[in-house]
């Protein structure tokens, strides 16, 4: 198994996030809804991470990007470090959320798009306006250099007959080209990390396909890096290098992306893999997840997935587990790799 | 754009006719006219001509014809700039409502322009900082303006720009100017005496307005593009004004087409009770004595007000949001 170098120089990390907490503060009680995430994101690599709704991924990019509805839900510990191009290094969590350093950081070097293309951009101004803006907030241009820069971007992500689509509104376009809109607007000032929030999931098959293949094309050329929040095992075989599967807010296994699907260790992992449909394996029959997600304000101690687990011991519902590498690069939360 | 104005254009006048017709109709519903008011008023004076009189007016106003025939000798008038005949006052409408109609339109633009002035800002605050000490102050507020009927609040406000200002109240002029020609400094005693029914019609707006506006902009606050202008790194001010204000500002628009009708007819129990010179009372006179054609005339005037303020709210909502364009 071809295992990835861990020890990447310095200058590859982008950006590290370490035991990451985030929490939401309803009348019902406290969610921890991001329990001690750690992971980096590294120049020119795309990151998965996967689970299912509720699992805290897309609470994971908010946190980075200061985007939370403060003050319900905050960051209470942990830290974010981005290491700039210019280089140097902040901790994102000790910015005001609305300082201009923060707001440099937010769409300049850190971009993001969303799951909802048909809600996504603002219905009174045009796609163009709404690039243009970008450009102009971030980068010292005149208005026509950065026209030109949207008219571009726009091509890369192949919208047809872009210099004209550019005076169109959101409304005049179908959800697949919003999308490509949104990564096009993301483009626009050449950030270093993109963060892809399902970003295919309202798309048809067929232009998931396509808007994928075209991400990777770009995140290739740009030399950018992507976390990608999916729940489809399908896209981050396609997309990513390496995966980080989250439960319940908690990361249970992180690998690089072909020692996953070849050896998913944790029976959460594991569970999700057996209850994907492939067409042509004949006999092989479905399995799903017995019982359901934990309600997030009443935890089971222990290892939040041991309700649910088939090869559950007793000590796995008393203490939560610590983070084995199995292998070189490839972690994992469960007692049974002790 | 031109031919969605132009359908517009041609549905106006259609709305109006039909305004017309059925408030004719509406008006002449109750049983008698003015004649039978004015019948009664000679009775008992005891004039002893009262029948032929009544007569002669009857001839005069082809009241004894039938009401399509009495309608259309008023409309067909009507356009041409003769409202018709007020019974009641003997005079031209059109004398007794152009008197009046400067006033009301004074007075119910500077409501109009309080009540916005003041529930915008208080609104766009509200939505943002929510279930904040003074958005709670402001809900609070606006649930007693609201509650208030605004004729109490005139009252409280005669009583104390007369008790602790020693104002003249009531009316828009002290009575020393009442008749004299236009000076400064009437119309600094004009404007001394604005600010009242300024105040109490648009208090009652601008608790409705506010409510409207902190709801709607939550509404938006809320949606994904509201973020998605956050996640571009725009300050907080530009991501509220120029993303999200801009798409709350459908509903207000339409109010403000459906309040023009209300710049005539508008706040007619102030009017009364600050005995205000504007076409609210006159129009409330109108149709309780049964004086038609100036009822019939009001009636028009606000028809044509509505249509008119839909007809440019529907532009203006044209230019605001583009997806009504293109329908």
């Amino acid at each position: 198994m071809a295992v990835q170098e861990r020890e990447l120089p310095a200058n590859e990390v982008l950006l590290e996030v370490k035991d990451l907490r985030t929490q939401f503060f309803t009348e019902q009680g406290v969610v921890k809804a991001v329990d001690g995430v750690s992971f980096t994101i590294k120049k020119g690599k795309v990151l998965g991470i996967v689970g299912e709704s509720g699992c805290g991924k897309s609470i994971t990019a908010l946190s980075i990007m200061r985007l939370l509805p403060e003050p319900r839900g905050k960051i209470v510990s942990g830290t974010i470090t981005f290491y700039p191009p210019e280089g140097g290094s902040v901790d994102i969590t000790r910015l005001d959320r609305h300082s201009a350093e923060m707001r440099r950081i937010r769409g300049r070097h850190i971009a993001m798009i969303f799951q909802e293309p048909m809600t996504s951009l603002n219905p009174v101004h045009t796609i163009g306006d709404q690039i243009i803006e970008a450009i102009q907030l971030h980068q010292d241009v005149d208005k026509e250099t950065a026209r030109k820069r949207a008219i571009e971007v726009l091509n890369q992500v192949d919208i047809p007959h872009p210099e004209r689509r550019i005076n169109e509104y959101p409304h005049q376009m179908s959800g697949g080209q919003r999308q490509r809109a949104m990564i096009a607007m993301a483009l626009s000032c050449y950030p270093s990390i993109l963060i892809a929030d399902e970003p295919t999931t309202a798309l048809d098959v067929t232009i998931q396909a396509k808007i994928l293949r075209n991400m990777r094309d770009l995140q290739r050329q740009y030399g950018m890096a992507i976390m990608l929040i999916t729940h489809d095992l399908g896209v981050i075989g396609q997309m990513a290098d390496e995966v980080l599967v989250m439960y319940v807010g908690r990361k249970v296994e992180q690998a690089d992306v072909r020692e996953l699907f070849l050896n998913p260790l944790h029976p959460y992992t594991q569970g999700l893999f057996r209850s994907i449909p492939l067409i042509g394996l004949k006999g092989k029959k479905l399995v799903p997840i017995a019982g359901s997600v934990p309600s997030p304000y009443n935890l089971p101690p222990g290892c939040y997935f041991a309700p649910r687990c088939p090869r559950a011991m007793d000590i796995c519902r008393q203490e939560a587990p610590a983070e084995y590498e199995v292998e070189p690069g490839h972690f994992v939360s469960c007692w049974l790799y002790k | 754009m031109a031919a969605f104005i132009g359908r517009r254009f041609i549905s106006m006048l259609i709305t109006l006719v039909l305004v017309s017709v059925v408030g004719f109709i509406v008006i002449n519903l109750p049983p008698g006219s003015y004649l039978d008011v004015y019948r009664a008023q000679l009775m008992v004076l005891g004039t002893s001509t009262a029948e032929q009189q009544i007569k002669a007016l009857e001839k005069r106003y082809a009241l004894d014809k039938p009401l399509y025939y009495q309608y259309l000798k008023w409309i067909t008038g009507f356009v041409r700039g003769d409202f018709g005949r007020s019974f009641q006052y003997n005079r031209e409408v059109s004398e007794l409502v152009w008197n009046r109609l400067g006033f009301t339109v004074v007075v119910s633009v500077c409501s109009l322009v309080f009540s916005w002035i003041v529930a915008l800002p208080i609104g766009i605050y509200s939505a943002t900082h929510k279930y904040s000490a003074a958005d709670n102050i402001f809900t609070f507020l606006s649930f007693i303006g609201l509650s208030i009927p605004s004729f109490l609040i005139a009252l409280v406000l005669m009583v104390i720009s007369s008790r602790y200002f020693g104002m003249s109240v009531g009316g828009l002029f002290s009575r020393a100017y009442e008749n004299a020609p236009w000076s400064w400094a009437k119309l600094v005693d004009f404007l001394q005496h604005l600010w009242i029914p300024v105040v109490v019609v648009g208090l009652a707006d601008t608790a409705g307005l506010m409510r409207v506006m902190r709801g709607n902009l939550s509404d938006i606050l809320s949606m994904q593009y509201v973020q998605t202008a956050r996640a571009k790194g725009l300050p907080e001010r530009v991501v509220i004004y120029k993303h999200a204000v801009r798409n709350a500002l459908h509903p207000l628009i339409m109010n403000l087409g459906m309040s023009l009708p209300g710049i005539i007819s508008g706040s007619t129990v102030v009017s009364i009770v600050l005995s205000l010179p504007t076409c609210g009372p006159l129009y409330f006179n109108a149709l309780r004595s049964q004086d038609m054609f100036l009822a019939g005339t009001f009636l028009v005037f606000m028809a044509i007000m509505l249509v008119i303020g839909n007809f440019l709210a529907d532009i203006a909502l044209a230019m605001v949001d583009p997806r009504i364009r293109y329908e």
